[in-house]
């Protein structure tokens, strides 16, 4: 269940300004069926150029409803260049807050207003600034970066959450954050690649480990182990001592013998005993 | 205000008689089942009752019955101790429309290592029996495929497909959270290997489930602890919630025949004067081979939230395969899976219905819905498009 406000649930049950203006001055298209929500709002003019009547037509979610009706009676009475400066954080405000994971609602109910202006301005619609980023949402790098600039987001979630980027299969997550990182001036140290051993080198370096970290744990519950050859990443070793008669052997080669040499040479090592 | 519940699926209300049953084993009814005295031994004794009566609605013997904390850790269980027998085969099979508790962790596992394939369905829910028979390799690990599809209710061949796969030597475990109690299960007849049930989607509290364990099948415990569950379940039992699943088991054998009936009358009425009543609205699921309990109705043009937030002023209690109802962005993966449109999947909803839905509340949800849809419909751009579009 959500944790929508009172005024939420009002502006949802019983919206505001629902329908269409016939002879709008302005109107903006946002969304789409595939997104899972959409606004289509209609803007209307006196003859001082003050908004007289707002309308929308909105498919979507309940928040996504009470942000269209919010935004239409938010609206009115304003002149565009007063209307312009309403951000999505507005929006979220008027109805005393949204859930986070909504956020996004009241980005397209500002999307939607800024379309709107820019029709009565006779602006030409905009052509996509920036390159997509996410797929799924078909959201720009300028969309995001707007947002984590506006909303002072710092994860991907948050990104998420306001412009949908990310939400769908989380192939875009790495630019995403690219794109945070930048603007918050952090760096991050790219990911060192471990120096690829050549094969003496591993296999001294299995010898070193067994002689030095393994084989005196084992000794001191009366085992040993040799180590008879090393194929490719598989390393073959005799257990001796008590360890040879001992019914927990495989596991002692497992999670012991196993995940040292994997800490200590290399992650992709497999142990198995011969007999 | 009234509750009207039509979301069993996702979980059902306590039987009064299993609430009854369990009572006890909460307050004076306290002993260890494990404890030598009698006042322990006592609720071990009842125990092991509740597990004949699970056995006995499952067609099974007592000692195949392990029992568990939830349906996602029986699948767990049984996935893990399926790989856990065969370390050398890396490859696992499933159908793209499993419960996350099967579906995420074979996403899990395809990142450790395993080759994971994702079976299809059709647009009807069906499973494509030909792909699946054709995956199946020397390298097949285990296969594990839902009884009955959550979302939907479509219901899969389980009898058929076991014979297949276990015919090829591959482990064959089932999800059949919400198979059991709605149709008949025989597994004296069918040949599945391990089996998962959950308590609280037939009548029994949350916290409680099975994994049914054929004889001879090669096991390894999830949780790793005490003698409890022969060894193959370690962990104090929960026994009132075991008690409880018992009596459950009991009552869901004696409530089969009137699922099937009255319970499948309420669902399709429901179904079919909706149906009537609103236009632009499609059943999603083969509605030949599906639970009784069950139906998805995509009302095309409108979201699912919305609906469900509406119907929620007048009690009543449904689900959505919207995006928006989960906090994700997609729709289920369930209705993409079958293809079903974006403008029917975002205004998907399922009802599920039990023994304990009656006819007025039917007729009060057939009164009650339509004009939510319209007048969702009549805010919505698409509709209105659509609209203008057919004048």
């Amino acid at each position: 269940m959500w944790d929508y406000t009172d005024k939420v649930k009002d502006h949802f049950l019983n919206p505001r300004n629902v329908g269409e203006i016939e002879d709008a001055d302005g109107v903006g298209d946002v969304g789409s069926l595939a997104c899972g929500d959409a606004l289509k709002l209609f803007l209307k003019l006196d003859e001082h150029k003050r908004i007289k009547d707002a309308k929308f037509q909105t498919f979507g979610c309940a928040s996504a409803i009470a942000s269209s009706s919010a935004l239409t009676e938010m609206i009115k009475g304003l002149t565009l260049e007063e209307a312009k400066k309403i951000s999505n954080e507005n929006i979220a405000e008027y109805l005393g807050g949204l859930p986070k994971e909504k956020m996004h609602c009241s980005v397209m109910g500002r999307d939607a207003l800024e379309k709107a202006i820019s029709h009565i301005k006779g602006e030409e619609e905009k052509k996509i600034e920036g390159e997509i980023v996410c797929e799924c949402f078909g959201v720009t790098d300028r969309e995001i970066e707007r947002a984590v600039r506006e909303n002072h987001l710092t994860s991907i979630k948050d990104v998420t959450d306001y412009v949908k980027a990310g939400g769908g299969c989380q192939n875009c997550h790495e630019k995403i954050q690219a794109i945070i990182d930048g603007i918050l001036g952090v760096e991050r140290p790219a990911k060192k690649e471990a120096p690829k051993l050549t094969n003496i080198q591993k296999i001294r370096l299995i010898e070193e480990t067994l002689e030095r970290e393994i084989t005196p744990t084992l000794k001191k519950d009366g085992g040993d182990i040799a180590l008879i050859d090393v194929d490719g990443d598989r390393v073959l070793v005799k257990l001796r001592g008590t360890c040879a008669s001992c019914s927990k052997s495989e596991l002692t080669l497992k999670h012991y013998v196993e995940s040292k040499l994997r800490e200590l040479v290399a992650p992709e090592l497999e142990v198995e005993e011969v007999q | 205000m009234n509750v009207i519940y039509t979301d069993n699926n996702a979980t059902t209300q306590v039987a009064p008689e299993v609430l009854e049953e369990m009572l006890p084993y909460f307050s004076n009814q306290y002993g260890n089942p494990s404890s030598i005295h009698s006042f322990g031994g006592n609720v071990g004794k009842k125990i092991e009752e509740a597990r004949s009566k699970i056995a006995s609605l499952l067609g099974a013997s007592s000692n195949e019955i392990v029992l568990t904390s939830c349906g996602t850790e029986s699948d767990s269980t049984a996935i893990l101790a399926a790989l856990n027998s065969n370390p050398e085969k890396k490859h696992i099979v499933t159908t793209r429309v499993e419960h996350p508790a099967v579906k995420n962790l074979y996403e899990h596992l395809s990142r450790k290592g395993y080759r994971a394939t994702f079976v299809p369905v059709d647009k009807d829910g069906n499973i494509d029996m030909e792909y699946l028979l054709k995956n199946l390799t020397g390298d097949t690990a285990m296969v594990s495929i839902m009884w009955a599809n959550n979302e939907t209710g479509v219901i899969f061949p389980i009898p058929e497909i076991a014979e297949e796969v276990k015919e090829r030597g591959i482990v064959f475990h089932t999800d059949a959270v919400q198979a059991v109690g709605k149709i008949p299960i025989n597994l004296a007849e069918v040949n599945v290997d391990m089996l998962s049930l959950s308590g609280h989607k037939l009548h029994a509290p949350k916290g409680v489930g099975v994994l049914y364990v054929r004889k001879g099948t090669k096991f390894s415990p999830f949780m790793i602890g005490g003698h409890q569950e022969n060894g193959r379940r370690g962990g104090t039992e929960n026994t009132a919630s075991i008690i409880a699943l018992g009596k459950a088991a009991e009552l869901a054998a004696a409530h089969l025949d009137e699922e099937n009936t009255r319970v499948k009358t309420l669902r399709d009425k429901l179904e079919t004067e909706l149906l009537k009543r609103v236009p632009n609205c499609i059943i999603n699921g083969d509605r030949g081979n599906r639970l009784p309990n069950t139906t998805s109705i995509a009302f095309e043009y409108v979201e699912g939230e919305s609906i469900l937030m509406m119907m929620d002023q007048y009690g009543i209690c449904a689900s959505s395969g919207s995006a928006c109802t989960s906090g994700s962005l997609e729709p289920s993966h369930v209705l993409r899976a079958m293809g079903v449109p974006f403008t029917a999947a975002h205004g998907s909803i399922r009802f599920s219905l039990s023994i304990y839905n009656t006819e007025e509340e039917i007729d009060f949800i057939i009164e009650k819905l339509p004009p939510i849809i319209e007048r969702l419909r009549n805010m919505s751009p698409f509709w209105q498009e659509m609209k203008k579009k057919s004048a």
